[in-house]
């Protein structure tokens, strides 16, 4: 069908527009911009080459950021994504008090991040912050959580699991509901118990969901960054300095546009390395109608 | 063929009416951040609509630009799409960041009347030192704080201290901090002795300690750092000490937000922070509590900090001359006066502090104005070409030295390398 | 979902004790937040049952922006990108999902693109487009850039797929053209797909802060998390007090729309899951 063609392409059209607008026409800019030195003064910035790169090499806090996030990100998504599954079935079953459940484990999603981190702050705080009030009535030393290198940056995971767990939820509550009762009839028809009809029947029907969310997980790690500046800017030492972190320093506070935006070319880079990786290999196991 | 001409006429008219308009009035935004409570933006409306009504044919756009941080990224990012505002109010740090930027004009520009040079001269010098480079004047100083100590007198009473003598010397403090220091039977401590906060900014607070131990950490060029001399290490050793060796002050990286509330818990007994803090610790702290200056090793001294006026370079003519004029009625005595009551900032020109209004303010609220006799021995806060980016050296250092990742000798040093080698290409 | 697989017995108790528990942990920022905005400043990081309460934090929170005003610009911000989203991305995901045009493949990774693309790190270059258009300082600058969803257009891609072909036949062969097929076929079996993704996409445009901050210099156009963003004093330290009530203030809208609307919002998935 010829036309196929064109009406697809003008149903396409609207979003591609505003796409190539707001992202592809600013992300050709970021590129083309990482090859330049800043440009100072309104002078035009001079072509340097890969001299950005080569910065990026040598600068450390670039590594340790790298590093962090790596460790953020192995920490936080598969805590998350599981914990995600396990209330959206809790929460679909007739359990008692479901109607809280629902709510307490959608808060993250209601309450702004730049608000929450700073109640959080609080649960964080030495010797009258809450999780102070509980390791010292178990008796336990008082511990600067936050302020502390070894501890800072698993203290901020715990922030963003939080946070993500309550927002996946929804989409595996999505999911779980369109799965037919026919499926649930037949397998109690043969007699399979509770454990193998979700690993055999519900785990597979949720791959296209565990896809989606998985490839979330992976961006929102990467992406997140709004409890790091109202809870640690960083610190200590840059235990906590995340990737989109420390672009957003070298790009806003340092005024560095030129390596800020060789820094973001690389973090484009691995996320789309990242989630192309997860299509392919998810792909195979994720079965649509 | 008679109605065109009158259309063309009629049109024309209009225009001119327009152009005219347009001349007679002028449209200055105003960008300013906010960082103490209370409603500051109903404030600052208030005081543009009263400029407006003072100047007319001048308008006024006040708009709230978040924090310190947010108000420099919206100005550069407006900046550099061609529509700065007029007028901020910025950090006084920032000065060589939007130098640099070409972002801004000094003030002399507009300068004219004796009476306007009268009023750049009216200044605390110490605030004016984060304020001017290469003899030109970028910024107007206008929310601007120091350091000073804040201590508990229950506490200082029930340690067998003086409750109405604050420590004077760092061995005093510590001495204080020590006999402060509260362990529970099993050893954990209950409350600190001092408590100097580490988070965000250290090096602000650092300065305190390397003001006093009579060393400076960089030249007014803005281009070369000193943080490797001997009494800077020896400033930050007796900070790590206060934590690591003495035990009295909670070890690691301290958040500046809680620590305000650490106090009012009375969980710590002495406190560092900005005296922008006055108010918020004479509303909220349940105790009597007394305001010192730092106290002193080798001198009295602390950096000032907090925001100026600056006056953006793409903005038309007419616009800088009103945003002069809007800065300049910002600042007389009278409302640097109210200003510095309504936030707790110190007042910024010694006129202020003369006001009937002000002087019955001390009277009431006698440590008002401790920030104000500090001034004389303060100096200016650690400001560089790429500022920030040779604080984060400095931050990253002080703190690598804190949590007893580095010695305080290496961190130093490592931190005087990273800065020399971003300010190589200011020194000429 | 049948009730056929539900635990049992003793596993049942189990289940349902670390589900309160798991519920108790996730809900304590909000609890929090109740506590410490309904009582004095004193008692915020104390838990004392005897406390007085107040509304006083809440006083001085409203008075110190013009939050009514910002609830009207975020509502209709809110209202403005969803119905967009709507769309555009339901039109882009039926072509995505059931057409076949030349370029297709690259359009579609294309469009992924955006997932990964933090608007944060685009803000300058984004700044520039509104200015060249000319709506610097307008709700709809807020918006746009958001307005063709990546996430949109792939969630909805997902499930137009799922779709039957023979329903979509079906309704072809009764004359109906493509528009109607989406509009008679398509829209209403992703009922659920697009309540979950409203929801996502309200709270996410509710709770943006930067880029409104960035983009917008008066009361007309700002939304309700740029009055927010006043509580957070850097100089003075954190007053639990005024944010809790703030945050609370400002969230409220969206909490009891959730409470309100929760049986609902769950009870669509199913009339839609078992069609």
């Amino acid at each position: 069908m010829r036309n196929q063609g064109v009406i697809g392409w003008l149903l396409v059209l609207p979003a591609a527009a505003l796409l190539a607008l707001f992202t592809h026409w600013p992300v050709l800019g970021t590129i083309w911009a990482s090859f330049h030195a800043t440009s100072r003064g309104g002078r035009p910035a001079p072509w340097v080459g890969l001299e950005n790169y080569q910065v990026m090499v040598a600068d450390e806090v670039f590594w340790r950021s790298l590093w962090n996030n790596v460790w953020y990100s192995l920490g936080t998504i598969p805590v998350s994504v599981t914990l995600a599954l396990v209330m959206a079935l809790w929460v679909n079953s007739a359990m008692k008090g479901r109607t809280w459940l629902r709510v307490a484990f959608f808060t993250p999603t209601i309450l702004p991040m730049i608000a929450v981190a700073n109640i959080w702050l609080f649960f964080y705080t030495p010797q009258y912050g809450l999780l102070e009030k509980v390791t010292t009535s178990l008796g336990f030393p008082t511990h600067n959580w936050l302020g502390t290198e070894s501890t800072a940056l698993a203290c901020v995971m715990v922030v963003a699991i939080w946070k993500d767990a309550g927002f996946f939820m929804i989409f595996y509550l999505a999911a779980l509901q369109s799965i037919p009762p026919s499926l649930a009839e037949a397998a109690a028809l043969e007699g399979a118990p509770r454990a193998t009809y979700l690993r055999r029947i519900v785990l597979p029907l949720l791959m296209p969901t565990t896809l989606f969310v998985l490839v979330n997980a992976v961006i929102n790690s990467f992406r997140l960054v709004d409890h790091i500046v109202v809870m640690t800017r960083g610190g200590p030492n840059n235990a906590t300095s995340l990737l989109l972190f420390h672009i957003y320093q070298v790009g806003f506070s340092f005024w560095d546009t030129g390596y800020a935006a060789a820094l973001t070319v690389v973090l484009l880079a691995i996320l789309a390395a990242l989630a192309i990786g997860q299509f392919v290999f998810l792909d195979k196991r994720v079965h649509y109608q | 063929m008679t109605t065109r001409p009158h259309v063309l006429r009629a049109l024309a008219a209009g225009l001119a009416c327009l152009a005219a308009s347009a001349a007679a009035e002028t449209e200055i935004s105003f960008y300013y951040p906010v960082a103490v409570g209370g409603p500051i933006t109903k404030i600052v409306d208030q005081m543009a609509a009263d400029f407006e009504k003072e100047n007319p044919g001048i308008k006024v756009k006040p708009v709230y630009a978040g924090t310190y941080q947010e108000t420099v990224v919206k100005a550069i990012t407006a900046h550099k799409a061609g529509t700065p505002p007029a007028t901020a109010v910025i950090l006084s740090t920032d000065m060589f960041t939007l130098i640099d930027e070409d972002a801004i004009v000094p003030f002399d520009t507009f300068a004219k009347s004796a009476e306007d040079k009268k009023w750049m001269a009216s200044f605390y010098p110490a605030f004016m030192a984060n304020s001017r480079t290469g003899g030109k004047t970028w910024g107007i100083p206008f929310q601007r704080s120091t350091i000073v100590l804040y201590w508990n007198k229950e506490l200082f009473k029930e340690a067998g201290l003086d409750p109405d003598k604050g420590p004077a010397t760092w061995k005093e403090m510590l001495a204080d901090a020590e006999k402060l220091t509260k362990r529970d039977a099993s050893g954990n401590v209950t409350r600190w002795g001092v408590q100097i906060p580490s988070s965000g900014f250290p090096y602000w607070l650092f300065q305190g300690l390397t003001t006093t131990n009579g060393v400076e950490l960089m030249n007014e060029a803005g281009n070369e750092t000193y943080f490797d001399k001997p009494a800077v290490v020896e400033a930050l050793q007796y900070w790590v000490d206060l934590g690591r060796k003495h035990k009295v002050m909670a070890p690691g990286v301290i958040e500046w937000g809680t620590t305000p509330k650490d106090f009012f818990e009375k969980k710590i007994a002495m406190m560092w922070t900005t005296t922008g803090n006055l108010t918020n610790v004479k509303k909220n702290a349940k105790f009597d509590f007394g305001v010192a200056m730092l106290p002193a090793n080798k001198r009295r001294g602390s950096p000032t900090g907090g925001g100026n006026f600056y006056i953006f370079k793409k903005a038309t003519k007419e616009q800088q001359e009103a945003s002069f004029k809007f800065a300049k009625w910002m600042t007389t005595p009278e409302r640097a006066a109210q200003w510095g009551m309504d936030t707790g900032y110190v007042a910024v020109r010694p006129d202020a502090w003369q006001t009937p209004k002000m002087q019955a303010y001390v009277k009431d609220f006698p440590v008002a104005a401790v920030a104000r006799d500090q001034l004389q021995y303060s100096v200016a806060e650690l400001s560089t070409h790429e500022n920030q980016r040779v604080t984060k050296a400095l931050n990253d250092g002080l703190q690598a030295a804190l949590t007893g990742a580095k010695a305080p000798a290496q961190a130093m040093k490592d931190a005087q390398a990273e800065a020399s080698r971003i300010l190589r290409a200011y020194r000429h | 979902m049948s009730r056929l697989y539900e635990p049992a017995g003793g596993w049942r108790a189990l289940e349902t004790g670390a589900a309160w528990l798991l519920g108790a942990l996730w809900i304590l920022p909000l609890a929090y937040a109740v506590w410490t905005a309904f009582h004095p400043a004193a008692y915020s990081a104390r838990f004392d049952l005897s406390a007085p309460l107040t509304l006083e934090n809440f006083r001085r929170a409203w008075e110190a922006a013009p939050f009514a005003r910002y609830f009207a610009n975020s509502f209709a911000l809110v209202t403005m990108v969803l119905a967009s989203q709507f769309v555009l991305c339901t039109l882009a995901a039926y072509a995505f999902a059931r057409f076949e045009f030349p370029g297709k493949e690259v359009a579609f990774v294309l469009v992924l693109v955006q997932l990964m693309i933090m608007p944060d790190v685009l803000i300058v270059e984004n700044y520039r487009t509104m200015w060249r258009l000319g709506i610097l300082d307008s709700i709809p600058a807020i918006g746009l850039p958001y307005v063709a969803s990546a996430f949109g257009i792939f969630l909805l891609r997902q499930t137009f797929k799922t779709v039957p072909r023979e329903l979509d036949e079906a309704a072809r062969v009764e004359g109906a053209g493509p528009v109607a097929v989406l509009l008679k076929v398509y829209v209403p079996l992703a009922r659920p797909v697009y309540l979950a993704y409203g929801l996502v996409s309200v709270s996410y445009h509710w709770n943006n802060f930067l880029w409104p901050l960035i983009i917008t210099n008066s009361v007309g156009s700002r939304p309700v998390t740029v009055g927010l963003q006043v509580f957070s004093s850097g100089d003075q330290g954190i007053d639990w007090s005024i944010i809790t009530a703030a945050t609370l203030m400002t969230s409220g809208p969206l909490l009891v729309g959730f409470l309100l609307f929760q049986r609902q919002f769950v009870q669509s998935f199913m009339r839609a899951g078992i069609r």
